[in-house]
Parts: C-alpha cells; structure tokens; sequence
C-alpha cells in the first residue's frame, strides 16, 4: 500500500464529491491555507514557528495565558528551535511567583526555562473583570479546540487525505475577519465587535492584529522575513499555537512513517509465508484471499 | 478447549510439569490442533484481532493510569501532562484513544460476521449471547473512559448519558445520585468513573475466556454454515490459522496505525480539548462515534422513558435473536431473501450512525424514527423469513463446498498429507 497514491487518490475523490457545499448551515467556513505541518511528512517551518511566538508574545500574550507550556518547550526539538541560551535570556525578563520559603513567604524570582509561562492575570474571575466579562480562553491547545463541520462525504475523504487543519484555518479566519461594519440589520453590542467567523459573529475580542503592528526579524537584505501583514501574523501565530498544541507532531509523523513501511514489509512476507502454507492445501490454490 | 488432549511433553520437566497443571496441553489443544474449518474466510480473522485489541487498550491503559490523576481539578492538566512530558505519553495516549475506535471497528465487523453466516444459531447460543455481554461492557468501559479526559464533551457527555436513568419511574432519581456520588457529575463520578474503567476490562477478559470456551465447544462456524462433519472438513489451527490470522492482524494493525500517527484526533471532538466547565453547554453534545446508531434509536423516540428502553432494547434484542431467527439454515450466502434484508440492516445502522450525529430536527427526526423502526422490524422479519423463505441448496460437506463434488471424494488424502506439516 504506497501512502501517497492513496493519498492523492482520496484527495482527488474528496475535491470531485466533497467541496464545501455540505458545510452546516449558520457557520462560515474558513478558506483553507497552505500549512508546511499538513500531510504525513509535514513538518513546522522553525522561523515561523519563531515568527509566530513573537506574535503570540507581543499581543496575545496581553490576555491570553498559555499555562501547559513551559519556556524550556521553546528550545525542543520538532519546534520553534531557539537556542537553550536564548530561553534561558527569555525566561529571565519575567517574573515569576514562587514560595513560601522557609519563612514562609511568597516571593518573586526571574523565570527559570523549566517555569510554565505565566499567565497575564492571576485568576479566570480577574481575567474575565479586565476583558469586559469575557475570559479570554488559554491558548496552549487552542489550535485542537477549535473546528468546523466538514460535513458528509467530505469527513470520510479526510481520514485518506490526512486533512486535519480545521483549527488553525479557524484561528486565521477568526484573527482577520473582522468587520467594521456589520451587515444590515445586525446590532453590535457597545463593547463586542463583528467578526464573520465566531459562531454568532458576535465576539468580545477587539481585532487584534493589523497591517504592520508587529516587526518581524529582518533578513541580509535589511528587508522583514515575512511580510508584515495581518494575514501574516495570522498564519504565523496559528502555526505557532498548533505546534503548542501538538508540540510532539514532527516525532510522531516521523515514527509513524517507519512504523507503517516496517508493518507494510511484515505483512507482505506474512502473504508469502501464508500462500506458501496453504498450497500444501488442495482446494486453496486460488487466489490467496 | 475441548477434546482429549493429544500434546506429549519433550522433557522430562515438560511432563513433570503436565502431570501437575495440563495447560500446556490445553493450550495446545485449542490453539495448536484444534480443527478449523478449512473454508474460514477473513471475515473469520476479527476475534484475533479483537483479542490483540484488549490486550492492547489493557497495558495502554495501565501505563496511563501510572501518570493520570483523577480529579476534576486536576484530570484534564494530567492528560495534557501525558502529552507532553511523558516520554512517549503522546503515543501511549493516542493508542489508547485510537485503540478504543479500533476495538470497536473490529467488534461491529465480528458482530455482523455473526448475523450474515448465523453464528448465532444452534448449537452456539451461549457463545452468542456471551458476545453480547462483552459489547455491553466494552460499550460501558468506553463510555467511562471517555469521561476522564475530563473535556466539554466528557462532562456533558456523562451528564446526558447518567440522566437518561433518571426516566425509569420511582428510582430513577435515586440511579442517578448514586451514579453520580452526588448531585451532579462532578469529581466522585469522576473518581468512581476512573475505577470502574480500570476494572471492566479485566471483567472483559473473564466473559471472553468463557466465550472462547463456549466457542471451542461446536468449533467455529463457517461461511457455508454446514457443520465440520470429517476430517477432510478442518484444517489444524497452527500453522493453517495462525498465520492467516496473523496477516490480518498485521493489516488491521496498519489501519490503526495510520489513524495513530497520521490523524490521531480524526475520531475524537474538539470540545474535548477544552477543560470540563459545567456552566458552559457545548453547541452539539455528540457522543464517540461508535454509540451514534443507539443515540439516534434513543432520540427517535419522542418519550424519554420509551426512548431509553428503545436504547437498551436494540443491544438486548440481539441476545434473542438465535430464538428470534426461525431459519434452519444459517448462512445467509444459502438464503435469498434473507439477504437482502441483512444488508439493509447493514445500510441502516450505518444511516443510524450519520443521524446520530445530526441534531434532533426537521427531517432527521423522521428519518430517525423510519430508521429506528427498521432496526426493529429486522427481527420481525427475520423471525416469519424462516417459515416462508426457501434456501437454496446447501453443500453437502465443507469440504465439498472446496473441492467440489469429485475433488471431495479425494481431500482425505490431501488433509493426510497436510498433517505431518503441523508438527513442525
């Protein structure tokens, strides 16, 4: 069985039968984008990974918390790969709350890489009091939280094409889909905002991202790495958080390609050593199933 | 199981040992010589598989179970902590997930096996019925399972399922307190949940000896349905059936893997990678994949103590079934009409699945009940076929079914010349 001939061959049924014409009814469906992690020999793109936690940091990170990731996560392999020196530095320029000491006190101290990120409030209740009611959600499995429904026949193709980035086209629909002004008839609480991809449009998240508003590293050239769009901030923050969410997907991917060509090499000499068997049978001669 | 054993100790410890505890002899009697019929097809291959998948889920499990925490607090940062801190823990836990849809994948395709050749029939009513428990409890152990991940769709998955008890009269309520260790799901149900999940496979494994025992009383049925009569009608289990059923299994094993590695959350929610939270409702309660046909049975049905009967009754109507089939002929290639209906009782589970997961409206809902009452009615069907089908005409010996009528008269031979192999 060659992976990719199936592949292609479900990618290309799921693109005749499939589109999006079964997508459910109230929600709109998030265009797809290109991601270097798709496919069983996806990989992240380091730099955006690197790119996208400058983002999650500079303005996500105002709000939302990321508490099942740790600093030392940064430097693992299969991720944004900085150096152990650089997380250390990073870990450093926080402040973190530890304690009692053995006078019983709660003291601070820098971060350590082994620290979890501190969250930017101190409690769900204080986060939801500073955002208008709303609490903003933690990010660290943001990207397997969210979806959309695919619908009938097109999930079914999905299990052959491997498609599986739901999540991060959400998170990059939601980040630019902001409208300034809703369409007619719709009322926009004082305080919320219209967005054409939340379930109800209704969302309490100013836009948080636009044109320009972080810098990325720049190249040789003087020229930034990536365009310095909304859209690219999108894309890179949403790479970033699916790496969070899934910070062992390159391991995993890599395991399992040798796992199924050892499987596959077992079961072809199991169909040899099992028509060999059954030919000292008469009535069996056949074709081996 | 069954059968006088014929196994003879090499060494002088070999039958030291024999003379005391006769398991090496019993083992090679059921899984070394034991007659197969010859015409066993891969359909035939699934109760392998279904072994290797509860012994798989069981050390899965238990080293899970070495680094998860059952607290409402504290369950859904463990498993996250299995992820990601754990060596290896993201395989462990994506086996174990995957493994639980696998093991059911592999049971619905035994079960039908079982309802298309008659399995269920005379002489194996025990071994049928004996399956059904095992469904039961694997469905139970699931259901539990999926709770202590302690997700959205964990919690209200619990909620709704629990408060189904709540519509039996008089008791109901007091169920489902006692189900809950309180007043809702909350961290005793999550407590007694992770419990019970760790003991029922273990009861799994108790109900499946006695099925392979009660299996390996007639023997295996087999696609004609014409029971193994001779010799020249069986093949020894080893070496004719370990390996095809090793072939399967190593098959089956590379469609589990690929669902591991490639798409290991195609077959869970989203929902559930966010923290239970009992004052937050998800959009869609849906439950694993494999319980849609029974929540479309239970929504179909406008009342809600009918609807959980209705429920129930669809897997307990199967442990009847081997009185409800009145057809002396049991495999259905023999049978027409019958199959005709079998397969699309086949069809209709699967529609039952898809309008599981659709909501309650508009014409799902009727589509639901049409569903629901052909499910029924299969066995209706099934039980006035057997008085009006006519069969078509059956083999007169597996063998026969093989070899044809002259290469019969000839298969002693073959099957003698077979035999010296098996030693080996």
């Amino acid at each position: 069985m060659n992976l990719k001939t199936i592949r292609t061959l479900a990618f290309a049924a799921s693109m005749a039968l499939g589109g999006q014409a079964f997508a459910a009814g109230a929600t709109v469906i998030p265009p797809q984008n290109e991601w270097s992690f798709s496919g069983p020999f996806g990989r992240f793109d380091q730099t955006q990974l690197q790119r996208g936690f400058k983002v999650y940091k500079e303005v996500c990170a105002a709000c939302h918390s990321m508490s099942l990731v740790s600093f030392r996560n940064l430097s693992q392999p299969g991720g944004p790969g900085f150096s152990e020196g650089q997380i250390k530095a990073l870990a450093e320029t926080y402040q973190v709350k530890d304690g009692p000491n053995d006078a019983g006190d709660m003291f601070e101290r820098p971060g350590r890489a082994a620290d979890r990120m501190p969250a930017p409030f101190p409690n769900k209740q204080t986060a939801a009091a500073a955002n208008g009611g709303a609490y903003p959600p933690d990010l660290s499995v943001i990207a397997k939280a969210r979806t959309y429904e695919r619908g009938f026949p097109t999930f079914v193709f999905d299990m052959g094409t491997l498609f599986q980035e739901q999540g991060v086209d959400y998170l990059v629909a939601l980040l630019t889909g902001y409208k300034d002004t809703p369409p007619a008839g719709v009322e926009v609480p004082a305080g919320k905002y219209y967005n054409e991809y939340y379930p109800g449009h209704i969302i309490s998240m100013p836009q948080p991202i636009s044109d320009g508003s972080v810098e990325y590293p720049k190249t040789a050239d003087g020229r930034p790495q990536a365009p310095e769009t909304a859209l690219q901030y999108a894309k890179d923050v949403a790479a970033f958080l699916m790496w969070a969410a899934e910070p062992h997907m390159q391991a995993r991917k890599e395991l399992g390609f040798k796992t199924l060509a050892f499987l596959l090499l077992f079961a072809g000499l199991l169909y040899f050593t099992k028509k060999k068997i059954w030919s000292r049978v008469e009535g069996h001669h056949g074709p081996a199933f | 199981m069954s059968g006088h054993s014929t196994y003879v100790p090499k060494s002088a410890f070999g039958r030291w040992f024999e003379s005391r505890l006769p398991i090496m002899g019993l083992i090679h009697s059921s899984f070394v010589v034991f007659p197969n019929p010859r015409n066993l097809n891969y359909l035939w291959t699934f109760g392998g598989i279904l072994a290797f998948m509860l012994v798989a889920q069981i050390i899965t499990g238990v080293t899970l179970a070495m680094h998860y925490t059952p607290h409402a607090d504290l369950a859904f940062a463990s498993v996250e902590h299995i992820m990601r801190d754990v060596n290896y823990g993201w395989l462990l836990r994506y086996l174990h997930a995957n493994g639980a849809s696998m093991f059911f994948v592999a049971v619905y395709v035994h079960i039908f096996r079982g309802l298309y050749y008659g399995s269920y029939k005379a002489p194996r009513e025990i071994l049928w019925i004996l399956g059904v428990i095992i469904f039961l409890l694997m469905m139970a152990t699931a259901f539990m399972g999926y709770v202590l991940p302690w997700g959205q769709m964990s919690y209200w998955g619990a909620t709704v399922i629990t408060n189904l008890f709540s519509a039996f009269p008089v008791v109901g309520e007091s169920i489902v307190t006692f189900l809950w260790g309180g007043y809702s799901v909350a961290n005793p149900t999550l407590n007694r949940f992770f419990s019970l999940h760790y003991l029922m496979p273990f009861m799994i494994a108790g109900v499946v000896i006695l099925h392979v025992w009660a299996l390996h009383v007639p023997g295996s049925n087999n696609p004609t349905g014409v029971e193994k009569k001779t010799e020249k009608d069986t093949l020894p289990f080893h070496p004719y059936f370990t390996v095809k059923d090793a072939l399967a299994l190593v098959c089956f094993i590379m469609l589990y893997m690929w669902f591991v590695f490639y798409t290991p959350n195609f077959l869970g929610h989203a929902d559930n990678y966010i923290e239970a939270n009992p004052a937050v409702t998800p959009a869609h309660i849906v439950p694993e994949w494999y319980f849609l046909p029974f929540y479309a049975i239970l929504r179909a049905i406008p009342d809600k103590l009918m609807g959980v009967l209705a429920m129930f009754g669809s897997i307990a109507i199967l442990a009847f079934l081997p009185w409800l089939d009145t057809s002396k002929v049991r495999s259905g290639t023999y049978r027409p009409v019958f199959r005709v209906f079998f397969w699309l009782f086949a069809v209709n589970a699967v529609l039952l699945g898809w309008l599981g997961a659709k909501p309650a409206e508009g014409l799902y809902v009727v589509a639901s009940r049409l569903s629901t009452a052909y499910y029924f009615g299969y066995f209706v069907i099934l039980f006035i076929l057997g008085y009006v089908e006519k069969p078509l005409k059956l083999p007169a010996s597996i063998a026969e079914s093989v070899l044809g009528k002259q290469g019969s008269a000839n298969a002693m031979a073959a099957s003698a010349a077979a035999a010296p192999n098996t030693k080996g």
